[in-house]
């Protein structure tokens, strides 16, 4: 157990001794004793950024169930190191920001921190994971401790619905993910990611490589929120703010881009990664910013605006990967796509943290998050407003913020596209930039409306339920904080650029850097005239265009219906999925015996039919039979009609009596095949079992007795003959079939000489194999005990008097 | 020769017990068929006997046994039935 398997599980001992915090200390709000841990682990992180850079990566193994190949192998290289330091050093900034907008009084604060660090150690879990297993199961913990916090007001309506969506949707993906990594393991023998990524070229023509793809990427697009499955994100709203500000932004919508880029060595060669990465990230970005118009809701914006961003972030990974088919790094434009993916997913951590954190304040300062309700808050708060503009311009894709800066970067990966000759992108091509572009335009229109809808133009008319000023320092010192970061990453991105991102870029692009290629990073604010630019500034112009005149088109958004929105899909897919199933099992599930019989015996009748038949098992062979006599015939005779009458007899009595007949006729039988022990006993037990007939038959209810025949139905007829059929079927084919001479000689050998009795059934029973003999005597004592306690028990009798 | 006669033996038994059955499905009261079942199992009694020397072996002779006991008691308790309406009765000092 090495230091760095400690910072990984660190969280969850701390969670362990919150509620102890809470409960014990009641003057010092929770969040303080919770804040150290983050604090305490983002600069031990910041510690690795060296030797990361120098390096390469540091592996520390702590054996799990080595017999399985799962390890618990920490592996801390540049794309790992920089989500860890994204999960501690927001985690901690949101911890800070919680203790000031949880109130200590009204919220259950040992539940909300304890999900918090689990949320937080199973995130440092997934990215710091060299095993696919372990990188599972704390991908399987952030979803569950996702699911606590959305839920965490479980007394709403809306915050439960919230809290089973995302609940459904993400464990499907992540169950997908986890049948993708079996895949992967029964192709490379090894769950650790390092040696996959080791023999990834020998997978290629491999069956089980695409949909060992497919499967994986299925996992990443659900927990990063990708179109079609982005529905969960603007649903998780319903958690208290800190809670959206960390998961539903910085970290866990995140987890799925980790695992693309964490997989991009493996798969990245294969075409399809490259469509479908690519594909899907763009529509997300385009569909998610252009709903994000629409909301009314600062919290829904900013979810439709995630969606969108990790759109973004999702296709700049699928172009990335372009740059595997191009051996040269030099003016291998393409890796500029890797590059530009992981500076946004920095930039967009640290905006659209700031802007959740505003959300809230404005929530908590005014008590309304609808922006019609919302207006001219400049003057009463400006230091948040400040902070909103530089989040909001930075997302929008303006200097001098950093969003300005990976937004060129973006529409550069785009154009470059153009430029690809490989997957017939020389048709296709064209559509990534101008979806980029598109999806650009809606972005800055949501960014203003976010900003100048609620904090410009007149206050609304109703009053709010609060008198609203500016929030505490400690609520604002977090996203003050982060907008700080915004502009010294805009200003000055190169301070990123050889500590953090190149490592990363060299994590998702392992083929360079082992080449020996070296891989320099240089950001810079102003980089000519370009085609980036000029997109860029046709976006302002054209955005501002758009949102001036947006009431006269807003009601395009009406067009689509609301039946078909992806939204209805889901609960429409839900109610009938339930409806189905019920349905489905109310029609066999009937509750009548009668039609479970018919199930069993027509499932017996299929099997053991087709697997005769499969087996060519069928043998009509008579020639080893022994010859029949005339007693057996007559018998045989009796024991038919017998039978038969027990069908067709109208009167129950006459059934009895004529199972009484079968009874005897049997024991006849026994009597001609030389068995008298089994004659014997068969005469008294048939005897006795027909006298507790006649009892039933004499306790019949009077009301309801009936003398009639049994109704003839013609399902059960041809099933009791198909089972009669196969039973014979089996059992002559059996005994044509008989491998091996019966053991009987050595029991007529050794009955007199080893047991010293001479009725050799019976030295069978009590001798040889007499361990049966007492479990039947078992058999019978609880039978008569079961009889006896159902007659003399009576507890509803006991109940009623 | 013995074979034939015990045959035929056998063959007349069975005749007997058809005729008993018939007095069984059509007796017209309770009384009637229990005396008819009696003497079904009386009959069977003697064919098993016959039987097993046809097979030349003692081993049935305790199903002969075994039977007539099961007719004695069978009679007594179905003719306690027609008689008293119930086979067990309870303990009067109860």
């Amino acid at each position: 157990m090495s230091l760095l398997h400690l910072a990984i599980i660190a969280p969850f001992i701390l969670a362990f001794f919150v509620p102890f915090f809470y409960k014990k200390i009641k003057a010092v709000h929770t969040g303080w004793f919770v804040l150290i841990l983050p604090a305490i682990l983002f600069a031990y992180f910041l510690r690795f950024l060296p030797a990361v850079k120098n390096q390469g990566a540091i592996q520390e193994t702590v054996n799990w169930i080595p017999s399985l190949g799962i390890d618990f192998t920490a592996y801390v290289d540049g794309l790992g190191l920089l989500f860890a330091l994204l999960i501690t050093g927001i985690g901690s900034l949101v911890v800070l920001y919680s203790i000031f907008y949880l109130s200590k009084a009204k919220e259950n604060l040992g539940s909300f921190y304890v999900y918090l660090l689990m949320f937080m150690g199973a995130m440092l879990g997934v990215v710091l994971s060299d095993n696919l297993i372990v990188l599972y199961t704390f991908w399987e913990l952030t979803s569950f401790s996702s699911f606590l916090l959305i839920g965490y007001w479980y007394h709403r309506e809306r915050s439960r619905y919230g809290a089973q969506k995302s609940m459904l949707i993400t464990v499907f993906g992540g169950l997908a993910m986890l049948g993708g990594f079996l895949l992967l393991y029964f192709m490379t023998g090894s769950f650790s990611i390092r040696e996959i990524i080791s023999q990834a070229g020998d997978m290629t023509g491999d069956p089980f490589f695409i949909p060992a793809l497919i499967l994986v990427l299925l996992g990443a697009f659900t927990k990063s929120a990708q179109f079609p499955f982005h529905i969960w994100l603007p649903d998780a709203m319903e958690a208290p703010t800190p809670v959206s500000a960390y998961l539903h932004s910085a970290t866990m919508v995140k987890a799925g881009i980790y695992l693309v880029a964490r997989m991009s060595p493996v798969f990245a060669e294969e075409g399809t990664w490259f469509w479908l990465v690519s594909i899907f990230g763009i529509i997300t970005l385009v569909w998610a910013s252009f709903n994000a118009v629409k909301q009314t809701d600062l919290k829904a914006i900013l979810a439709f605006s995630t969606v969108s961003q990790l759109g973004l972030i999702m296709s700049l990974l699928g172009i990335g990967a372009a740059a595997l088919h191009y051996t040269q790094l030099n003016d291998n434009i393409y890796m500029a796509a890797t590059v530009a993916a992981v500076f946004h997913l920095i930039n967009h951590a640290t905006f659209k943290g700031s802007l959740f954190m505003v959300a809230g304040i404005v929530d908590h300062e005014t008590g309304t998050r609808d922006i019609r309700h919302l207006g001219g808050l400049m003057h009463l708060m400006p230091i948040t407003f400040t902070i909103a503009l530089i989040g909001t311009f930075s997302m929008a894709g303006l200097p001098p913020f950093n969003g300005f800066l990976s937004k060129e970067m973006f529409f550069a990966a785009m154009v470059n596209v153009l430029s690809l000759d490989i997957f017939n992108l020389e048709t296709y091509g064209v559509l990534f930039p101008v979806l980029a572009w598109v999806g650009s335009v809606f972005t800055f229109i949501y960014s203003m409306i976010l900003l100048f809808k609620t904090f410009t133009g007149k206050q609304p008319a109703q009053k709010w339920e609060k008198k609203p000023h500016e929030a505490p320092l400690g609520m604002l010192l977090s996203p003050i904080i982060l907008a700080a970061l915004v502009i010294v990453f805009g200003l000055f991105p190169n301070i990123l650029s050889a500590s953090i991102i190149e490592p990363a870029a060299d994590a998702i692009m392992p083929a360079f850097a082992e080449a020996g290629q070296a891989f320099n990073v240089n950001i810079t604010m102003w980089h000519g005239f370009s085609a980036e630019l000029y997109m860029t500034i046709a976006v302002v112009v054209v955005g501002l265009f758009l949102y001036v005149f947006l009431p006269k088109w807003k009601h395009i958004y009406n067009i689509f219906p609301k039946k078909l929105s992806l939204n209805a899909l889901y609960d429409q897919g839900l109610v009938r999925t339930e409806k189905i199933s019920k349905n489905m099992t109310n029609a066999y599930m009937n509750g009548s015996i009668r039609s479970y019989m018919i199930y069993i015996f027509i499932a017996f009748i299929g099997i053991l039919s087709y697997s005769m038949i499969e087996k060519k098992a069928v043998s009509f062979e008579l020639s080893n039979l022994a010859p029949i006599g005339v007693y057996e015939i007559v018998l045989a005779i009796i024991i038919t009609v017998a039978s038969i009458t027990i069908l067709f007899a109208k009167s129950r009595l006459t059934s009895i009596i004529a199972l009484g007949a079968v009874g005897y006729t049997v024991a006849l039988f026994f009597v001609l095949f030389r068995a008298p022990d089994l004659a014997l006993t068969q005469l008294v037990i048939e005897t006795v079992s027909v006298a507790l007939f006649l009892l039933a038959f004499y306790h019949l209810p009077k009301m309801s007795r009936k003398e009639e025949r049994i109704r003839f139905k013609m399902a059960s007829a041809v099933v009791s003959l198909g089972v009669g059929v196969v039973v014979t079927l089996i059992a002559l084919s059996a005994h044509n079939n008989k491998l091996f001479d019966s053991i009987a000689q050595y029991y007529i050998e050794n009955t007199k000489e080893q047991a010293g009795g001479a009725n050799m059934v019976n030295v069978i029973l009590v001798d040889f194999r007499g361990f049966d003999t007492m479990f039947e005597i078992a058999v019978l004592g609880i039978a008569a005990l079961g009889i006896f306690g159902m007659i003399k028990l009576r507890l509803s009798r006991r109940q009623d008097g | 020769m013995i074979k034939i006669m015990l045959t035929a033996a056998l063959v007349l038994f069975s005749v007997a017990i058809a005729i008993a059955l018939y007095r069984i499905i059509s007796g017209p009261s309770l009384p009637d068929r229990v005396v008819a079942m009696d003497m079904i199992v009386v009959n069977l009694i003697s064919a098993v006997a016959i039987i097993s020397i046809l097979l030349e072996t003692k081993a049935f002779l305790e199903v002969i046994l075994i039977l007539g006991i099961l007719a004695f008691i069978s009679t007594i308790a179905l003719s306690k039935y027609v008689e008293r309406g119930v086979i067990i009765e309870r303990k009067r000092n109860r």
